[in-house]
């Protein structure tokens, strides 16, 4: 088991640092001739107009959170699907009434308008 | 049932204990050469995923593809990288520098990641962790962070608006992509991917016995690799290119090389989960075979993914959104009560899993119906509201 975390914790150092490396190889064989023009934000041309961080829609917002309260309790799926086989059917019944509740609030936030993209 | 890796680690173990290396550096060359096996095979088979999605999108649009390079155009991608490589970085004035640098990175980072736990043939795994699907799905929301961080770094207004979209479009699809994964798992009684392989004997894929939970899980791949139908995040005729509009050289290479390994990926996850990983005739007597099995399975559904991009034309939000909210996680949300119920039916595997497959066609049927219908609906709402207006 040791092991196992062994190559994990080896295999994450080395895909977080691999990509790095290589960028900084390209530096030392790639030009480097910046000017104001080039660095100016590429809008096809355009200059750009204003800010770009400005207020964003709040519909975004809206769907992160309904994600965030699906994402946990999906997860929460996990657990009882690996325990499943060894659990009577207690498990299944409670499963229902928690997968029963995500339906209600999956309802909710559909006739509240929350999945209307507007 | 005997295995390869076993074979190969007792001649390796036995060459290092003779070389009289103590415990704990063979440990560490353990990880070193699994970690080097993984990168290579990880780098290089996106260098023919790249040639061969470019050869298939010119065959379907009747060109040749590229063909100069190499037999058969396959070293076009070699040179290709090898000029990215040499190409001028360029960074935005206004850019914030510190996640601008950072995302290319974390992107490929999170693909990589997912190497570790696919099992490529029996006992053929960088790490057979006993959480392994868990682990699948808490490296995929990392891949996400780092769309989001070179949308916003970036400071274009097509960029962040990618960045958005990336947000909204892989948060959505994750839920179903997630509800989907847990049908396989619910099955096997594990998370370990290699078990779940092993639990799939005897030609009894998940995919097969759940075929409606195998579609759904097709879909939210599709969208999570930003593919089309779902490719909203890089439209190209809408926000150029979507979150890496500001990427050049080596760092936009990184963002393509994320892109095509997770195709690979995605593949190979749907092969391990739904379609019995390296699972094929005479595998058990002779286990090279299923490395052979494993990848024609994977390659067969990335061959699925290149021809539904080169053909598909592409959603608008509104509707991918709805797609996921509306089709896709009730859909899930029901098959996963199903498989469920239908693991505690007491009757005979082989009735129980005929039983499973006809309610899943079923539910497919139904999904498909009400889908068609809803869509007709707006047709002729559409049509009726521009005989008005004209």
């Amino acid at each position: 088991m040791l092991n196992t975390y062994a190559v994990i914790g080896l295999y994450a150092l080395v895909a977080l640092t691999f990509p790095f490396i290589v960028l900084l190889f390209a530096r030392l064989v790639r030009p480097s001739k910046p000017n104001p023009l080039k660095n100016s934000t590429y809008e096809c041309g355009m200059e750009t107009i204003g800010d770009t961080w400005v207020q964003f829609r709040a519909q975004y917002y809206l769907f992160a959170l309904v994600f965030v309260i699906f994402d946990v309790e999906v997860v929460f799926l996990y657990p009882w699907a690996v325990a499943y086989g060894k659990l009577g059917l207690f498990a299944l019944v409670e499963m229902a009434l928690f997968i029963g509740l995500l339906a209600v609030a999956l309802v909710y936030a559909w006739r509240k308008g929350i999945l209307e993209w507007q | 049932m005997d295995v390869l890796k076993p074979q190969i680690g007792d001649w390796w173990h036995a060459l290092l204990q003779g070389a009289g290396l103590s415990s704990g550096w063979i440990v560490f060359l353990d990880a070193l050469v699994i970690t080097l096996i993984l990168l290579g095979l990880g780098l290089t088979s996106v260098l023919f995923a790249v040639w061969l999605e470019r050869k298939l999108a010119a065959r379907v649009q009747d060109r040749l593809g590229p063909n100069r390079v190499g037999p058969y155009g396959l070293v076009q991608t070699v040179a290709d990288a090898l000029k990215l490589l040499t190409k001028e970085d360029i960074t935005p004035d206004n850019a914030e520098r510190l996640s601008y640098n950072l995302a290319p990175g974390l992107a490929v980072f999170a693909v990589l990641m997912l190497l570790l736990v696919i099992p490529f043939g029996p006992g053929l795994i960088g790490a057979d962790i006993n959480v392994g699907v868990l682990y699948l799905v808490a490296m995929g929301s990392v891949g996400i962070m780092a769309i989001l961080m070179a949308g916003w770094s970036s400071n274009n207004k097509y960029a962040l608006l990618g960045g958005f979209r990336a947000v909204a479009q892989l948060l959505s699809y994750e839920i179903p992509m997630i509800l989907s994964m847990s049908v396989p798992v619910l099955f096997a009684g594990t998370m370990s991917m290699e078990k779940l392989v092993e639990q799939q004997a005897h030609g009894r894929w998940f995919g097969v016995v759940m075929p409606a939970a195998f579609f759904l899980y097709f879909l939210a791949a599709l969208a999570e690799n930003e593919r089309t139908p779902f490719d909203l995040l890089e439209a190209d005729s809408e926000i150029v290119a979507g979150y890496h509009i500001e990427y050049s050289g080596m760092k936009f290479a990184w963002f393509f090389l994320a892109f095509f390994l997770n195709t690979l990926i995605l593949s190979a996850i749907a092969t391990t989960l739904f379609l019995g990983g390296w699972r094929g005739p005479f595998v058990e007597q002779v286990p090279a075979l299923g490395i052979f099995y494993f990848l024609a399975k994977s390659f067969v559904l990335v061959f699925a993914f290149m021809w539904i991009r080169a053909t598909f034309p592409r959603l608008r939000i509104d509707q991918m959104m709805a797609f996921a909210w509306k089709v896709m996680v009730p859909t899930g949300l029901v098959l996963v009560l199903v498989a469920a119920v239908f693991v505690k039916l007491p009757v005979a595997p082989l009735v129980r899993d005929v039983l499973l497959f006809l309610v899943n066609v079923f539910i497919l049927l139904v999904v498909a119906g009400l889908v068609g219908r809803h869509l007709r609906l707006q047709i002729k709402r559409l049509s009726e509201g521009a005989a008005v207006v004209s």
